[in-house]
């Protein structure tokens, strides 16, 4: 109800009335709104509401501004002629479809104080820049609630495919139906272009789509050599600056790297996704197993009598945080001892477990 | 003959076919409307924003793929995948100095030195978008909210509520001591001193014992006169911690 103006009722020079219908009450939420029974009008750019009792209570709302309308029973003592008011409704929508609005504007656009200026010669210095910047934000701004107008439109489109996604989810959930497996992927494929979050997802193998395989595969092929490099493991947020660095363009976002890389194992590719206790993600490859890392760790730790992760970093030619976790790891499984001061995280080796 | 069941079975494989041909027609009403307005979505951080609100009034996630219609026909994400690429680095390079933490006017700051002259136009929210995205890979990306603005966290260090408050009372000078601790959010000593302990640990405070008075716990990330002047990983190295 707050998108109505008051207005006078006449139409402009360009306005064409589509049709009008009496008896028509208006609402305003739940509630009936203080005015009764009156006249609907559309024109071809605006809907007028006008009281049939008192003709000067008059308020319009300009057809650019309704995102949606729909049907509503009728309430008790139907005053209208349900005929008819289906006529509204469809003179509506396609009043609404055509925009005609558009085309021929209703108010010539106020001249602005640059018009009047042309005469002069071209300002220069710090006014002309001023002027220049404002410019620009003025047609930032004509061009920001024309994009709005058009946006408006298509959200309504976006939301009603939204509510059919989540309808046809859930039937997939429920496994209601018999849905095959290359339609579930098809629709899981359908989400992922919309950008709509999928409640079928199994966490294990990510999101299943065809693309973040394919992903998953080339990934496979390209962090070989700097995983080797990098001494077999490396953090996602390395991994996603170092693909998207490489590729410059139809750059991969966060979860698209996630996604992928959940499907290394399914597609026996020689890397895995690993999740440290911390929340670090890291890509590490299959050879570099677990012991091995462990025993690294040890004998690094053995041979210098302590180290922290810094230390280890440096050692090996890690990040940081990569180190750390390795040392964690390690005292995890038993094999490291820590010794936490505000100097710093220093591991030593665990001296329970091979004196004992 | 197989009858084709009226069943819900039947309506779903009805909407999934539905559901593909709306998504034409939306495919090509987006198409059009990316010919008229990509330049706009990478020249204005203003229209971002509206874009973007619009895309959470719809619930949908215009940056959860690069495979995503949004991305492929608008180009919104490069635009923020590679802000993510850049806030990645630069809090990279600086860890080694403030430990994991910095506010977001100086990753603003240098973001934007960064991009060069040329660049587009990125403003904070375009900043803050793009740290949302890079929390899913679980390098401890968060934003600690602060005297007004925020503090983005890039390592995985465990921060309750006790260390935010005090990283909010050391926002206005830059460092905080115990007493000032106990007297403004009246905890014990004890207390006070675990939470400090835990930001020297971490390496996101620095201890000043020469200060007059009582030591001093110093926070780089909330240092505004040292962002002129960088300390290269190796002096870094041989500052006692």
């Amino acid at each position: 109800m707050d998108r109505f103006t008051w207005s006078n009722g006449l139409l402009e020079m360009n306005e064409t009335l589509v049709i009008q219908q009496r008896g028509v009450k208006l609402y305003d939420g739940e509630d009936k709104a203080k005015l009764d029974v009156g006249i609907a009008l559309l024109s071809t750019h605006q809907l007028i509401w006008r009281d049939l009792k008192n003709h000067e209570c008059c308020i319009a709302i300009p057809l650019s501004q309704i995102i949606y309308f729909e049907e509503q029973a009728a309430g008790i003592g139907k005053s209208q002629d349900p005929i008819l008011l289906n006529f509204l409704k469809e003179r509506l929508t396609e009043e609404l479809s055509q925009k005609r609005w558009e085309s021929t504007p209703m108010s010539q656009p106020i001249p602005t104080a640059t018009n009047s200026q042309t005469g002069r010669t071209r300002a220069v210095g710090i006014v002309g820049i001023e002027r220049k910047i404002e410019e620009r934000r003025k047609e930032t701004e004509k061009n920001i609630s024309e994009v709005r107008r058009e946006i408006r439109w298509r959200e309504t489109r976006a939301k009603e495919m939204v509510e059919l996604s989540r309808s046809i989810a859930n039937k997939i959930k429920d496994k209601q139906g018999d849905i095959t497996e290359d339609e579930t992927i098809r629709f899981k494929s359908y989400l992922l272009s919309m950008g709509i979050a999928n409640p079928v997802t199994r966490e294990t193998h990510g999101s299943g789509t065809h693309y973040h395989l394919q992903l998953a595969k080339q990934l496979g092929d390209i962090l070989l050599a700097p995983l080797e490099e990098r001494g077999g493991m490396m953090a996602l947020t390395e991994v996603y600056c170092l693909v998207n660095r490489a590729r410059g363009m139809e750059l991969l976002s966060p979860e698209d790297l996630v996604n992928a890389c959940k499907m290394f194992e399914s597609l026996k590719q020689p890397l895995r996704l690993r999740i440290f206790d911390s929340g670090v993600m890291v890509v590490q490859l299959q050879s570099h197993s677990e012991e091995e890392m462990i025993s690294s760790a040890l004998d690094n730790v053995t041979d210098k009598g302590s180290l922290t992760a810094e230390e280890f970093a440096k050692l090996l030619g890690l990040s940081v945080l990569l180190s750390k976790e390795r040392l964690l790891l390690a005292e995890k499984m038993g094999h490291l001892c820590r010794d936490d001061s505000v100097e710093g995280l220093r591991f030593y080796p665990n001296l329970f477990n091979s004196q004992a | 003959m197989h009858r084709r069941g009226v069943g819900a079975g039947a309506i779903a494989k009805k909407k999934l076919a539905e559901m593909s041909k709306q998504l034409e027609t939306f495919k090509s009403n987006l198409e059009e409307f990316a010919s008229k307005h990509k330049q706009e979505i990478r020249k204005s951080s203003q229209f971002r924003v509206q874009f973007q609100e619009m895309c959470a009034t719809i619930g949908v996630d215009p940056l959860a793929s690069g495979k995503g219609f949004w991305s492929e026909m608008l180009g919104v994400g490069d635009f923020y995948y590679e802000l993510g690429v850049q806030i990645i680095e630069v809090c990279l390079a600086l860890k080694h100095r403030n430990g994991g933490l910095i506010t977001l006017d100086e990753l603003h700051h240098r973001v934007l030195k960064g991009r060069g002259k040329f660049a587009q136009d990125v403003s904070q929210d375009d900043l803050v978008r793009a740290i949302k995205k890079l929390k899913v890979m679980g390098n401890g990306f968060g934003m600690i909210p602060v005297g007004g603005s925020y503090l983005v966290q890039s390592v995985p260090a465990e921060l309750n509520m006790d260390h935010t408050v005090v990283l909010q009372l050391a926002e206005k000078k830059g460092y905080v001591s115990v007493s000032e601790i106990r007297e403004s959010l009246k905890w014990e000593r004890e207390r006070a001193c675990h939470v400090l302990d835990h930001l020297l640990k971490e390496g996101l405070a620095w201890l000043d014992s020469q200060a007059s008075g009582e030591p001093q716990y110093w926070l780089p990330a909330l240092f505004s006169e040292l962002t002129s002047r960088d300390v290269t990983p190796e002096e870094a190295n041989q500052i006692t911690p």
